[in-house]
């Protein structure tokens, strides 16, 4: 099983050399930690900036750079910065090449609830369902089940929908999967040391997997 | 060339009355115009609906504003951080229109550039789209999303001119330039007003034809919401 930085680490190699890509907050902020080696990553910040870096020293922080999380951020050689217009037209108009963001449930046919509990929770969807309308490609990091022990991978969401139709692959602490074109999940890797049928109870919606699920590889 | 200066931010905002609509520029505590928020306070307009991103924190930013009941209507893409927000909202005392972030830049965009309204696809198939006009343009769904209508935009910026000429830094730009072009009025507080010529014509934002009235502001706290640092190794 993992945490949420072996979560993170699978996703980073996901990510190709010269790609554009929006991380959310949360585990997928953790991604770009992980970026292997020798690829060339630009990271969209949707607040309005393009060549997202690390974190500021102590004492160098500036209350005017930040990113969408309202983190205080650095830029790059080669970074750029834009108004909230023109950020979203960059993701409209699909120049982001990878979405990775966060989920509280995903149905089987790729629709995403990540914004709302009615009665409970109110912040809002930021610029998640822009990014999930237009992305061409988006992961989701997210944990299996919820705190109350309950599949978040469902035949159909129960929450408010952020999205329909558009989430293609799922990385959890327990493994990676793919909504496939036609409905359902297809189990790609197991996390180290756990078995498929652990990860069918896990999985309320659909689940197929192969008779030999490969283990994912970390490193 | 035209002067757009004002004394200040009690004069910029004087003829802001009950029940107006504003646009308030921002990301989070980022490029936020405080001096006029502190203003707006202190003048008690009542019953305002806000067009902005966010809805501050308790106690800065448009929470000072709600603290004393000012806004009736909030226009906002995400309201996390701010707790007050969230009792008076799920309690009913607030009335809050949540929506996609680029949906509200681009509202804001229409507006500046004289168009009616956007096709979107954000929302399509949520509960955003309840009551919108759906549209297919190359086999994919779209929303149709009209340009906001606010009788003031209140941005903060950088570097001004008097001339209204705005320059913004790093990304305390975000919704201000967008929503300077979007106002029936629009007032800019500035942290540095330079006469007309001072700056480079290549170098501005926002043409002065957007704002109406400018100001250099004063104590600002910029304050950061979350500070995250690095140590050095």
């Amino acid at each position: 099983m993992l945490d949420k930085d072996g979560i993170a680490k699978r996703i980073a190699r996901e990510i190709k050399d010269g790609f554009y890509v929006n991380l959310g907050i949360g585990i997928p902020t953790l991604v770009a930690n992980y970026i292997p080696e020798g690829i060339n990553v630009v990271l969209q910040s949707e607040n309005g900036l393009l060549g997202m870096g690390p974190f500021p020293f102590e004492g160098e922080e500036d209350a005017d750079l930040i990113n969408a999380g309202k983190q205080t951020i650095t830029t790059l050689p080669g970074s750029s910065i834009f108004d909230s217009a023109l950020s979203f037209g960059m993701i409209r108009s699909q120049k982001i090449d990878l979405t990775i963001l966060g989920a509280m449930e995903v149905s089987e046919n790729g629709d995403i609830a990540n914004w709302k509990i009615p009665g409970k929770m109110v912040k809002g969807m930021g610029g998640a369902m822009d990014l999930v309308a237009s992305a061409k490609n988006i992961i989701v990091a997210m944990q299996h089940v919820n705190k109350a022990g309950e599949s978040k991978l469902l035949p159909n969401c129960t929450l408010p929908l952020t999205g329909v139709k558009c989430i293609k692959k799922i990385v959890t602490e327990l493994a990676v999967l793919d909504v496939l074109p036609g409905g359902g999940f297809k189990l790609i890797e197991r996390a180290p040391g756990v078995s498929v049928d652990y990860i069918r109870q896990a999985t309320t919606g659909k689940l197929f997997a192969d008779d030999a699920v490969p283990e994912m590889s970390l490193n | 060339m035209i002067n757009k200066v004002v004394s200040g931010a009690d004069e910029a905002i004087s003829d802001i009355e009950n029940g107006n609509t504003l646009m308030l520029g921002g990301f989070g505590l980022c490029g936020i115009p405080e001096n006029c928020i502190t203003a707006l306070v202190k003048k008690g307009v009542k019953d305002l609906t806000c067009i902005s991103n966010n809805a501050g924190v308790d106690d800065f930013g448009i929470g000072l504003m709600l603290q004393k009941r000012q806004v009736k209507k909030m226009i906002s893409s995400y309201v996390g951080e701010n707790a007050e927000f969230e009792r008076q909202l799920l309690s009913g005392e607030l009335e809050v229109e949540l929506i996609p972030q680029g949906t509200l830049a681009s509202r804001c965009m229409a507006a500046g550039y004289g168009m009616p309204a956007i096709f979107t696809p954000a929302g399509v198939g949520t509960e955003v789209a309840e009551g919108k006009e759906v549209r297919n343009f190359n086999g994919k769904d779209y929303l149709m999303e009209y340009a906001f209508d606010a009788d003031f935009a209140i941005v903060k910026a950088w570097k001004g001119d008097t001339a209204g000429n705005l320059i913004f830094r790093s990304t305390s730009r975000n919704f201000n330039p967008v929503m300077a072009m979007a106002g029936k009025i629009t007032i800019a507080e500035v942290e540095e007003l330079v006469e007309a010529g001072a700056l480079d014509p290549d170098q501005i934002h926002t043409p002065g034809v957007f704002v109406h009235r400018i100001f250099q502001g004063a104590n600002y706290e910029k304050r950061i919401e979350q500070r995250t640092v690095r140590t050095k190794k």
